[in-house]
């Protein structure tokens, strides 16, 4: 039973791939999800936003009320050299790939046009073996055209290629109105990968407080609809790897995923749910389900239920809206 | 040998030579001395190391008793040990100096001199402290620049260890301690040649040591002792000389040379002048200008004042004096005069009896000047040698001031100037948080670094912790600068915020063809016309170039917000060509670099981008001929204010103190409350603006206010008959009766902008959301209006105190607070804590306030917070020191008890008199709530009717002086968590264990706010702090607990940003407890590092996380049956490090040294849970039935 699997170049001995996420901060875990199988292992973001506002932060307040009071000149001892936010997290990739044996995938979340290139050649340095670009654009402004947006996609996939020799994946949201026609800018633009898809916290209303409040729910299994369909859709239309991502549960939810055309299925919300054990599940029932089905290899099934490979497309297709529509009546 | 150029000040200077050669550094903060330990703390926290290759230990002790004591322990032990201070801190330090000097033990102290607290507290400088330990027998060995603090610094070291006499070097607080001055720096070679190791072995030799045992501090008898003391008359026989002899090596070894007394001036001088310390920088400056015109003069620097040489003085003075001014900058009352003007009378006399004086007998007078840093100028010198010319000079005269009551003053010409003309010297006038001052020692640093022209700094703030002005004061020059003085001829002057313009005539110092940089909104072609009508004048007159740049514009537009540093200095570097603007630019940038780059590239590009975007802005503003401004530069007091506001403290406020003549200042320190009021400072940009729909009147913004500059009314509707148009009101909520209406109300000219009040506000406006009750609007389109409007709400009716729920939030801010308009911080957590008591007891309390933030912001002049209510009643107040501020307050207690008995004793005798049931309805009075204390302020009024006219009665007399007594008196004693927890801890323990009523509030900012910032013991586990720069590594003193083994003591925690009402009910506890109270109280600080609008966030999640638990301990309780603790926070809802990490003093751990912070998090989190469990047991102690 081959469960190997390509991807951003990377031979990977399974198709699954802890996320980005909260409980890849943390060493220990990342031993344990190797132990558990996890083939590869995608960090938590580096946002460079909050690296730069948290630099700021400590900056203001330990400088602010200074030489105001001739009794205190200052209120705090300066310390010679601070780690800075991105240090902490280059460590954080140095000691990740002495811990483990697997491929470690650095993501990033840039904001300034500098800080996408310098910061992708600093984890490229720290020995990161490929980078998942989080583009995380969220375009609140009505003057700001979709198509401007889709050009700061590439233009950062392409200053991103131009500054790393190491492979780079794009996570994108759903939100575009051609997914299909960005996925390809971005493959010419020279992404390695497509991470489908970012999935946004959505802000609730707080009605006691009369405030808007962040609400982090965990991606349901329904969620894994959304990715299904594009790397369906996308599969050898668009030349790059993919990795499905949202709603990724059980070896069914994987097994979906590659039958579409994934390279890789990543898992977030279920180890948050069940535990980092939960990969050993997964993997081991994908093996099984597999010899049951009589599959050998994730190659031979991979892409079979793609637009491409389906005997009717018409059901990825918006047209189908209508179908399902009318097989309920 | 080239020796590094470094522009440092006095502090660094001294620190930089104790450190590297001294092993223990035992310390206490106080101002000025505190950045030496800093320094030494954070170089030892570096790593770094002395001459012996070793880092030395630095201890911060709980007082300067206490650093005196493990000094000369350390020393007793054999290490080289050094500490620093000033003032009362050296006092504290006596006894001990007492010990080492008779022990013969080397060390060297060093001090910057400070007034020595008297009439008044001052941080500033003289030498009144110095003086103090003539008797000690240290030698005191006097700086008088930076250059020289270094050098004497090291030059001390030596001579102590070959002599075995230890030494107190000092130099000037402030004026030395804080210039910045180009020095070429001492090298550790330079060190390890002066020390000679011979005498660091037999140090180390005399060490107590058991392999060789010895006892040393015997106790003696009158047999003996007399003897013993005068064992040491050998070595201070050498002393001098070994001085002079390490002095002769320094310059060996170096290059300069100093002597014991170093002459400068006319060779054949008639008139010599005697001094010390940085006065002696300027006479040095003054004489040689009038030596070079042919006056007759000279001026002796004093460097070893004790031992005093008489030998050595007599020979260094000119064989041509004929008149010898001795001039002391301390005042000793009673004595016949001065000290160091009475050791050159007695060695004048005693070389004279001796046959030995080289010259006739000269006149010799004294006088005293520049107390507490008042400035000491050339005009002033060049007047005394006036006056020395004269056949009979005036004696003990003052000099710097307007003397107008013994008349002993010297009058003196203020245009004199002896400056050398080739020195550019600067004034930038700046606002504290700008960072002005920042900037300016920058551009010393690099004008000092980068060419040959020497650099001096010298940085006046004021007293205000809110909206403070700063004043830098600038030289750059071919020649040495010895002008130790600020400067009022000015080439350049720059004025940082423009609301400053208004209030400070800051051209009058501008010399002719001066230039004037002015930071400014206002768009180019205004620019004139918005200046005040004298600036304009001196602009013409004085043929000045003027520039204005918006530099808000530029920080807004480059991220910087309110830090203007970058850009207005890359302007000053633009127009005064001090350097090539490019070569200037490339400097600025390379420092900005060095400055910030371990914060962040994005600080750096900010600040880069701001220097890139100054030239563009900054304009040169053509001078038209004519004057187009009718605006005055004033601060107008109104009519109704009292005579000494008028007089005196309108003075101070207009910052032209130094013009107030003896006559006016109050003969023994007493100033009259409720004066802050007058100040309207303006200095919000936004104030609150109430919305009365929105409102639900729950007046929790009232509570949090720590200006009392929000506050709420219920009164008659009645009353809004001639309320201002503006006015506004709502139906009153809750039980106040029919017809009343409710006016939150903002003081927009005393309110300091800091919006807590708009954090807490609970009430939103139901269509926007984003708007509550309270929201804030630019000040300036309100100030008129709002102005009127609060006058109004102040002529309004308080509600009848007897009548309100004084244990709710609510109703105790409808009372009347007696503390206004401090110079706290804007936002500070302490103050709404002090406003609250005055609150609830300011018409019957006393305050003993602990020295610290609640010290300066409570009693610093020009204006007092304390206030009076409309009988003119309020707090009383009073400053002691800063280690004995419970028991001056215990003092308070035992007075009044005694004056209450004897008013009891006689009321009892003159019952007749009196009336048995009037008697009888004084001595049983229940005072423990608002109305037994009205009612009985109301019985003593009768009581002071039927007493009448003492018609002689010697015991009606009394009485009536004693009356007020009758009626209850609250002793409040006030202070922070460094008096509370370290300094102060022995005293208030005792004071608490007494069982008298006095009532302990402690601020906790769990560290020394008012200093700085440094470790106290409430410091948490995990925190940064000055002296704990890796993290506190033990846990935070439980202060409560500790107090609680007593039994009889009530103790409460609060934190009134947690639970508002268990704050109130405490106070209210804490007061009608017939014993000692201690309430805790949770105070957010600008030295946690926090956004100060949500002080009151992170006090609750501080409650929340568990590390703040609040509890009520009352032992009446135990009496009643019931249990007394009541732990009335819900325990550890979040974990500590969510609240740990809302604050800079935890989180800079984690970029400091993250893996410490890791372990010191998960200890502190262990200190939480197990004082919680602690805790949790207190309170399920039942007490027995029986």
């Amino acid at each position: 039973m081959d469960l190997s699997t390509k991807y951003l170049g990377l031979d990977l001995k399974n198709p699954i791939v802890p996320s980005a996420g909260p409980l890849s901060a943390d060493i220990g875990n990342i031993k344990a999800m190797e132990d558990a199988g996890a083939a590869a292992i995608v960090l938590h973001s580096l946002f460079e936003e909050q690296i730069e506002s948290e630099e700021l932060e400590l900056h203001a307040h330990t400088t602010e009320h200074n030489e105001q009071f001739p009794e205190a000149v200052n209120y705090f001892p300066e310390p010679v050299d601070y780690k800075k936010g991105p240090e902490e997290y280059l460590e954080h990739v140095k000691k990740a790939k002495d811990a483990v044996e697997i491929p470690i995938i650095a993501s990033l979340n840039g904001y300034s046009a500098g800080g996408w290139t310098d910061y992708a050649k600093k984890l490229q340095e720290a020995g990161a073996d490929a980078l998942e670009l989080n583009v995380y654009i969220l375009a609140t402004d009505v003057e700001t055209p979709g198509a401007t947006i889709e050009d700061e996609y590439v233009k950062i996939v392409k200053a991103v290629k131009g500054a790393v020799s190491i492979p780079v994946s794009v996570k994108l949201s759903p939100f575009f109105s051609s997914v299909a026609n960005l996925a390809k800018r971005l493959e010419d633009a020279g992404a390695d990968g497509l991470t489908l898809f970012n999935r946004f916290y959505q802000p609730d209303i707080d009605l006691e407080n009369l405030e808007v409040i962040p609400n982090v729910l965990l991606s349901t299994p329904m969620a894994l609809r959304l990715p299904l369909r594009w790397i369906g859709i996308l599969y050898k239309r668009v030349n790059v790897d993919f990795a499905a991502t949202s709603g990724v549960y059980s070896e069914k939810d994987a097994l979906k995923t590659i039958m579409a055309g994934a390279n890789v299925a990543q898992v977030l919300s279920c180890l948050l749910k069940y535990g980092i054990g939960h990969i050993t599940d997964v993997v081991n029932k994908m093996k099984n389900w597999m010899e049951i089905n009589e599959y050998k290899s994730l190659d031979q099934m991979r892409g079979s239920m793609s637009y491409m490979n389906v005997p009717d497309p018409s059901r990825f297709e918006r047209a189908n809206y209508a179908k399902v529509i009318g097989s309920i009546k | 040998m080239d020796r590094t150029k470094v522009t440092i000040d006095g502090n660094e200077a001294a620190a930089h030579v104790a450190f590297r050669i001294n092993e223990v550094i035992a310390i206490y903060p106080i101002t000025p001395s505190s950045p030496m330990g800093e320094h030494c703390d954070a170089w030892s926290a570096q790593g770094m190391k002395n001459i012996w290759g070793d880092i030395p230990s630095v201890s911060e002790l709980q007082s300067e008793g206490g650093a005196s004591g493990s000094v000369h322990g350390a020393l007793q032990a054999g290490a080289l040990t050094t500490t620093f201070t000033a003032s009362q801190g050296l006092l504290l330090m006596i006894p001990n100096m007492f010990k080492i000097a008779g022990e013969l033990t080397p060390a060297v102290f060093h001090v910057s001199a400070r007034s020595v607290a008297a009439q008044a507290l001052s941080i500033f400088g003289d030498h009144s402290d110095v003086m103090a330990t003539r008797s000690t027998g240290f030698g005191l060995l006097a700086s008088n620049s930076i250059q020289e603090i270094m050098d004497f610094a090291l030059i001390a070291q030596a001579a102590s260890l070959k002599s075995r006499i230890p030494f107190v070097h000092f130099f000037d607080g402030f004026r030395s301690s804080h210039e910045v001055m180009k020095i070429e720096q001492l090298s550790d070679d330079d060190l390890r040649k002066m020390i000679d190791d011979e005498d660091v072995l037999a140090h180390r030799q005399r060490a107590l040591n058991p392999d060789h045992p010895v006892l040393r501090g015997t106790a003696q008898n009158p047999d003996v002792f007399f003897q013993g003391r005068e064992t040491v008359n050998p070595y201070y026989d050498k002393a001098p000389g070994i001085v002079q002899e390490t002095m002769d090596k320094f310059a060996s070894v170096v290059g300069r040379q100093y002597n014991l007394f170093d002459y400068v001036g006319a060779p054949d001088a008639d008139r010599v002048i005697v001094l010390m310390g940085s006065g002696a920088e300027a006479a040095e400056e003054t004489v040689e200008y009038l030596a070079a015109k042919g006056e007759s003069v000279g001026a002796l620097k004093v460097r070893l004042y004790r031992p005093f040489s008489m030998n050595h003085f007599i020979d260094a003075l000119p064989k041509s004096v004929k008149v010898i001014g001795a001039l002391d900058r301390t005042k000793e009352p009673g004595a016949g005069a001065e000290p160091l003007f009475l050791d050159i009378a007695h060695a004048v006399s005693e070389k004279y009896n001796d046959g030995a004086l080289p010259f006739d007998y000269p006149k010799i007078v004294g006088g005293r000047y520049g107390l507490s840093s008042k400035e000491f100028t050339p005009a002033m010198i060049a007047s005394l040698f006036d006056e020395m010319k004269k056949e009979k000079p005036r004696n003990h005269f003052t000099i710097g001031i307007n003397e107008d009551v013994t008349n002993s003053s010297l009058d003196y010409d203020p245009s004199f100037n002896v400056e050398a003309p080739e020195t550019l010297r600067a004034k930038f006038y700046g606002l504290g948080a700008d960072g002005t001052v920042g900037a300016n020692k920058n551009s010393i640093k690099i004008i000092g670094e980068n060419t040959d022209n020497y650099a001096q700094g010298y940085f006046v703030y004021d007293s205000k912790k809110s909206g403070s002005m700063t004043v830098s004061h600038l030289r750059f020059g071919p020649k040495p600068i010895k002008s130790t003085y600020l400067i009022d001829k000015a080439n350049f002057i720059a004025c940082h915020q423009q609301v400053f313009l208004d209030q400070v005539d800051m051209t009058k110092d501008a010399i002719e063809g001066a230039t004037f940089l002015l930071n400014t909104t206002v768009p180019q072609n205004e620019v004139w016309d918005s200046l005040p009508k004298k600036a304009q004048e001196d602009i013409v007159n004085k043929k000045m170039k003027l520039y204005a740049i918006d530099a808000y514009h530029v920080a807004k537009e480059t991220g910087m917000g309110q830090r203007i540093n970058s850009i207005m200095q890359t302007a000053f570097f633009a127009i005064s060509n001090i350097l090539p603007r490019e070569e200037a630019i490339k400097l600025i940038k390379d420092a900005i670099k060095k400055t910030y780059g371990a914060k962040g590239e994005k600080i750096v590009q900010m600040n880069f981008d701001a220097v890139d975007h100054t030239l563009d802005n900054l304009h040169e503003i053509e001078v038209p001929g004519t004057i187009t401004s009718d605006k005055k530069v004033e601060h107008v007091i109104p009519d109704e204010a009292p005579d000494f506001v008028k007089e005196v403290t309108s003075v101070l406020m207009a910052g032209k103190g130094d013009e107030l003549p003896v006559s006016k200042m109050p003969a023994d320190g007493t100033f009259p409350t409720g004066t802050t009021k007058w100040e309207k400072r303006n200095i919000a940009l936004e104030v609150p603006v109430w919305d009365p729909e929105t409102c639900i009147q729950c007046n929790k913004c009232a509570m949090v206010c720590p200006h009392a500059t929000i506050r709420p009314k219920v009164y008659p509707k009645s009353e809004l008959a001639n309320a201002p148009e503006t006015f506004k009101h709502a139906a009153a909520k809750g039980k106040y009766g029919d017809d009343m209406v409710y006016t939150l109300q903002v003081a927009v000219e005393d309110c300091t902008g800091c919006a807590m009040c708009v954090e807490i506000c609970p009430a939103k406006n139901k269509s926007e959301t984003r708007l509550k009750a309270i929201n804030m609007e630019e000040q300036i389109p309100l100030r008129e209006k709002e102005r009127e409007n609060w006058n109004y709400f102040l002529s309004l009716p308080e509600y009848d105190r007897t009548q309100l729920k004084t244990n709710t939030v609510k109703d105790s801010q409808l009372l009347e607070p007696l503390f206004e308009f401090s110079g706290a911080c804007a936002g500070c957590g302490e103050t709404p804590y002090v406003k609250l008591i005055t609150q609830l007891f300011g018409d019957r309390m006393v305050i003993a306030n602990a020295t610290g933030c609640s010290s300066i912001y409570g009693g610093n002049l020009p204006t007092t917070p304390f206030s009076q209510n409309a009988d003119g009643r309020g707090p009383s107040w009073s400053n002691s020191l800063f280690e004995d501020n419970a028991e001056f307050g215990f003092g308070f207690r035992l007075s009044y008890d005694k004056h209450q008995a004897q008013a009891i004793a006689l009321v009892e005798k003159l019952r007749d008199k009196i009336g048995g049931e009037l008697a009888d309805a004084i001595l049983n009075a229940d005072q423990n709530d608002e109305a037994g204390v009205v009612e009985q302020r109301k019985r003593v009024a009768s009581l002071r009717e039927k007493l009448g006219a003492p018609n002689g009665d010697a015991s009606v007399r009394h009485l009536l002086s004693l009356a007020d007594y009758l009626v209850k008196k609250s002793v409040w004693i006030l202070g922070g968590d460094g008096w509370a927890y370290d300094i102060g801890y022995g005293g208030l323990d005792h004071v608490l264990a007494s069982g008298k009523n006095v009532n302990v509030l402690v601020l906790d900012t769990e560290v020394y706010s008012n200093t700085g910032g440094q470790m106290s013991k409430s410091t948490p586990r995990a925190a940064v702090a000055k002296f704990a720069a890796a993290g506190k590594p033990g846990s935070k003193k439980d202060l409560g607990r500790m107090a609680m083994t007593y039994g009889n003591i009530y103790v409460a925690q609060v934190a009134m940003g947690a639970n508002d009402a268990q704050t109130v009910r405490a106070f209210l506890e804490a007061e009608a407890y017939d014993g000692p109270s201690l309430i805790i109280a949770y105070s957010h600080c600008i030295a946690h590092g926090i956004n100060m609008q949500k002080g009151m966030d992170n006090q609750k999640a501080a409650v929340d996380s568990g590390y703040w638990p609040l509890y009520r301990f009352n032992p009446d309780l135990v009496e009643q049956g019931k249990a007394p603790f009541k732990l009335e926070s819900k325990g550890m809802q979040m974990p500590f490090k969510d609240y740990a990490y809302m604050e800079t003093r935890y989180k800079m751990l984690t970029k400091s040294h993250p893996e410490r912070a890791k372990r010191l998090i998960e200890e502190a989190q262990e200190d939480v849970e197990k004082r919680w469990k602690e805790y949790e047991r207190l309170a399920s102690f039942k007490p027995d039935a029986d």
